[in-house]
């Protein structure tokens, strides 16, 4: 009886371990907050450490001259560079802000068409915009100095305005400025009727000496622009400290929810595939089903600008590059066409998401929790097809999400 | 006794389903579907040889890069003069390339192909149309990022 006993007791004693040491490898298995050597190396791979250098912009042979990324610096926060002298670069790309101004469509001049986009390491992007209309970030900032919602002037108000007010730091940098004696006060390719009759009487080597004066103010403004770079945040804090192989510590420490949000964004919920790379945007175009904007119901992001930049003056192939045709692959390559482009725009980077509401490429989804919840349902696209799947997300899962797009930030 | 069993009837199930759990976990990153990372295959139609490799090594994510095809007829004669057609993307997640390729022969039959762009990690597809001396063809490859 005793040995029946005892027998029957060991066989229980052993099936416990077993069970135990069976429930410790799938608790381990699961750890939610655990990461396994291919997901660390996935989420290093998001973090700052991984950032490469700035690559160098041979388009612009100022990019990276101290002096002419303070100059541009002046110009960004001038708001005398805008036809009512009260709009600057900064108007919209707030400097306390992340560059941003949180509102769904840019307010200057008029209201724009689309979200302010921040510019924490914009200058690693190929293409600028959120459709990539410009292909360089000298193109774009001169882009919406002759928008009559933006800045609203047009090229001959800037390149006197630079005659009169900064014509010594201009000089300085990129060599004389056109002699505009007997030229009128407002003359533009894009300007009103007035303005564009007036650029058409100017004969074209002025045009041309006020194209090159033009694109400078681009230059000097992408030189500085080039010096905005990312922070670091909690999560590269927190990464930093797992690849190293040591505990996270101090605000580096992750809660349960914020590790199973950043194993669900680097996993399942396959968010890396277009938030990738330490700036969190594979900067390329998708469409993923983003609801029309009612104040822009037509807008066709990546299909409506392929046409603008193969036909900018100041793109990469044209004369007031500084680079050859080498430097222009990304032009070149540029797919031109089809249906993958219609309603497509650009990954914005992730860095920051948390504090930056409303979502979306004009604003259309108000908190982070409808923008995972856009990704959960995968809607139809209003034209174009979506890239979108819907996933399968429990609401742990979205919780952990959102916790851990907040842990994005300072 | 009956009761004992039971529990190694327990003890097991557990067993059976963390295994079909790791195996799960562990075959995650090989590629869904079968799918060869052949670099050196005949074209669909059998019309020719062709293989393909990077112009460097690792092939990263982001980066615009070069590959280069070798185009062979099946006796081995090199295609000096085929019109290489590129296209791909990932079937997985329904879209294309998002550069559009071009392909230039380099000589002796191998063709630079560039402009290539892997945008995010998973199983892309580069798929090349051969139209040469053996008519038109074409071959796909898997390349797993």
């Amino acid at each position: 009886m005793s040995s029946i006993s005892n027998s029957s007791h060991f066989r229980g004693r052993i099936a416990k371990a077993a069970i135990s040491s069976v429930a410790a490898l799938v608790l381990g298995a699961c750890d939610p907050s655990e990461l396994g050597p291919d997901e660390t190396t996935k989420a290093v791979s998001l973090t700052l450490a991984s950032l490469p250098p700035l690559p160098s912009d041979p388009t612009n042979r100022v990019a990276g001259e101290p002096r002419a990324a303070a100059f541009g610096a002046s110009l960004f926060f001038d708001p005398a560079l805008s036809i009512n002298g009260e709009v600057s670069c900064g108007t919209c790309h707030k400097i306390d802000r992340q560059f941003q101004d949180d509102l769904p469509r840019g307010h200057a001049i008029g209201i724009t068409d689309r979200r302010t986009m921040p510019l924490a390491g914009i200058a690693y992007n190929s293409w600028q915009f959120w459709d990539g209309r410009r292909d360089s970030l000298w193109a774009q900032a001169i882009t919406p100095l002759e928008d009559i919602r933006e800045h609203g002037g047009n090229r001959l108000f800037y390149v006197r305005l630079i005659a009169e007010r900064y014509r010594e730091r201009y000089e300085g940098i990129f060599g004389p400025l056109p002699d505009l004696t007997g030229l009128p006060e407002h003359a533009g390719p894009l300007g009103t009727l007035a303005e564009k009759a007036a650029w058409r009487a100017i004969p074209a080597g002025q045009q041309e000496a006020i194209n090159t004066a033009f694109a400078n103010i681009g230059k000097a403004i992408a030189a500085f622009e080039r010096t905005l770079l990312p922070s670091e945040t909690r999560f590269d804090r927190h990464v930093s400290a797992l690849a190293a192989g040591e505990d996270p510590a101090g605000d580096a420490v992750f809660s349960a929810l914020e590790s199973e949000g950043l194993k669900l964004f680097i996993g399942s919920a396959g968010c890396i595939d277009c938030h990738n790379g330490p700036l969190l945007t594979d900067g390329q175009f998708h469409n993923t089903g983003v609801p029309a904007d009612l104040a822009n119901p037509g807008d066709r992001g990546r299909a409506g600008a392929v046409r603008q930049v193969i036909s900018d003056p100041f793109n990469c192939l044209g004369p007031y590059s500084d680079g050859s045709q080498a430097d222009c692959e990304e032009l070149e390559f540029m797919v031109p066409a089809g249906e993958a482009l219609e309603r497509a725009f650009k990954t914005p980077s992730l860095r920051g998401v948390a504090d930056r509401a409303p979502f979306m490429h004009a604003g259309q989804i108000l908190t982070l929790e409808d923008a995972v919840d856009h990704y959960r349902n995968a809607p139809d696209a209003p034209s174009g097809q979506s890239e979108l799947r819907p996933l399968d997300l429990t609401d742990r899962g979205r919780a952990a999400l959102i916790a851990f797009l907040k842990t994005l930030g300072p | 006794m009956k009761h004992s069993l039971g529990r190694y009837a327990v003890l097991a199930a557990i067993v059976v389903v963390v295994v079909a759990g790791w195996l799960v976990m562990a075959g995650r990153h090989t590629p869904p579907d079968g799918a060869d990372l052949m670099r050196s295959k005949s074209s669909a139609g059998g019309a020719y040889v062709v293989s393909v490799e990077p112009e460097a090594e690792p092939v990263e994510q982001g980066p615009l890069h070069t590959w280069l095809a070798s185009v062979k007829l099946p006796d081995g004669t090199p295609v000096v003069n085929a019109r290489i057609g590129v296209d791909g993307g990932m079937p997985a997640h329904g879209h294309g390339l998002p550069t559009a390729p071009k392909a230039s022969h380099a000589g002796d039959g191998v063709y630079r192909i560039e402009g290539v762009r892997f945008n995010m990690g998973g199983l892309w597809e580069l798929r090349l149309s051969i139209d040469g001396p053996a008519g038109e063809d074409e071959v796909v490859f898997n390349i797993e990022l």
